[in-house]
């Protein structure tokens, strides 16, 4: 069985280590192949980008080679693809070599899109980059007061981040002893201040204890970069010092040029994660179009839901196991307290109040993510 | 005549079903209509509450075995 993964993030990763360690004796014997096109020799930890942009990790603390991550029997090269012929299993790639497939991930991942919104790549700030992000640390270094609007796009990767930047940017301006010169402004698309209600119900009274100020239903339309103002699709209009955002989303350029999906988000089934109407081509990952959380461990626990079943297939002809939603969210409440949210199709998530000991093991998380797209966690 | 596109947010939490609408409305044209599948009950207050401050008509609200269907018409 040829199997071939496109995309060397975290999901393309984990299932690559993943399939290899199920696949040990099939690998050996030659009767599978896994083979792994990636657009970098460089993986990163994305989740580190919020803590560089408050000063707490600095950017070469989010790389690893790529390959020293990988499984040896994976064959990996940096060579992204640019044609899909998912009717004839092959894929073009960028150096122009062709690769022929019995089974095919694909998990490109999504990228921000700033400039869907006018004004708001010149003026505002955000750390979905690791240019973006030391950028935005230096902006609040600078800072000397006024007014820290928050404002978020739709969708977005890590459904958390609204909430975890805001705490973030209060404990870091209270750290500096700049509490009584920073007000910070929280927005949100939907009429609550998270997706997920039990977080909402959660996170506005800590807002209101820290006297963090919120306006719900606030979607972005425009920024006046001259007067600092952000206007809202709502009609309201918020005057800001500094502007932070969560910036909208969108699937990779090649998944949209090949016509695999709008916006670049895939059609996915919820449970197979195979594409609609190709049933030997899995999707993992920020590029699916499931209405679930665009996070890492929506990745993580996908690809492995997918590694045993394309193992299953090798091994027995068939997939066995369905996807059951599974996502789980670390949530950093400000500078040295975190909780959690875990939740699947079934069972909404049930966050506790913020603890030391949580925000501390996702402090050990962070350098424990290495273990985890190794396979091993 | 105007496209119908299905989002099918039932049994999601997070973002959920509002924000996927939200997504939703941005991919889609002016004049098209998408109908929002939900098994969120405060889909039927919150959905109106954002089409009506946004500027977009609701063109249909009703409940069927539990799913709430809600169909919106991109206006601007």
């Amino acid at each position: 069985m040829r199997i071939l993964i496109v995309g060397g993030g975290m999901g393309g990763t984990i299932l690559g280590n993943n399939l290899a360690r199920r696949l040990k004796s099939e690998l050996a014997n030659g009767k599978a192949r896994i083979t792994m096109l990636s657009a970098s020799d460089r993986h990163m930890y994305q989740p580190g980008l919020l803590y560089v942009a408050v000063g707490q990790m600095m950017p070469d603390q989010l790389y690893r080679d790529q390959r020293s991550l990988l499984e040896p029997e994976i064959d990996f090269h940096v060579d992204p693809v640019e044609e899909f012929d998912l009717d004839n299993n092959r894929v073009k790639t960028k150096s122009g070599k062709t690769h022929e497939y019995d089974v095919l991930a694909i998990a490109t991942g999504s990228r921000i899109v700033p400039e869907a919104i006018p004004g708001l790549a010149e003026h505002a700030e955000y750390f979905y980059t690791e240019e973006s992000a030391v950028k935005m640390y230096n902006r609040l270094r600078e800072f000397q007061g006024g007014k820290v609007v928050v404002a978020v796009g739709v969708p977005h990767k890590c459904p958390m981040a609204p909430l975890e930047i805001t705490f973030m940017l209060h404990d870091y301006f209270k750290h500096r002893g700049m509490s009584d010169k920073v007000q910070v402004h929280y927005t949100y698309p939907i009429g609550r201040t998270h997706g997920l209600e039990p977080v909402a119900k959660w996170a506005t009274p800590e807002f209101d204890r820290l006297g963090i100020t919120y306006e719900t239903l606030f979607n972005m339309k425009e920024v006046d970069g001259a007067d600092k103002v952000l206007h809202s699709e709502e009609g309201s209009a918020i005057n800001y010092d500094l502007l932070i955002t969560v910036p909208a989303h969108k699937g990779m350029e090649v998944i949209e040029k090949n016509g695999l999906g709008q916006s670049g988000w895939i059609p996915t089934d919820r449970h197979r994660l195979t594409m609609e109407g190709h049933d030997n081509v899995f999707v993992l990952g920020d590029t699916t179009n499931l209405p679930i959380s665009k996070a890492g461990s929506t990745a993580h626990f996908e690809a492995e839901a997918i590694a045993e079943n394309i193992a299953a297939m090798a091994k027995i002809g068939t997939p066995v196991r369905d996807y059951d939603g599974k996502v789980f969210c670390f949530i950093e409440a400000g500078r040295d307290r975190a909780t959690y949210a875990m939740f699947n199709y079934q069972n909404p998530p049930d966050p506790k109040p913020p603890t030391k000991a949580v925000h501390w093991f996702k402090m050990a998380y962070n350098q424990l993510y290495w273990a985890s797209a190794r396979g091993l966690l | 005549m105007s496209d119908v596109r299905v989002i099918d947010a039932c049994n999601t939490f997070c973002p959920g079903p509002l924000m996927e609408l939200i997504a939703g409305m941005k991919q889609a044209e002016v004049g098209d209509v998408i109908e929002l599948l939900s098994s969120d009950a405060g889909s039927a207050a919150d959905v109106p509450e954002w089409i009506n401050k946004v500027g977009h008509e609701m063109v249909s609200s009703e409940q069927v075995d539990g799913v709430w269907h809600i169909k919106v018409r991109k206006m601007k």
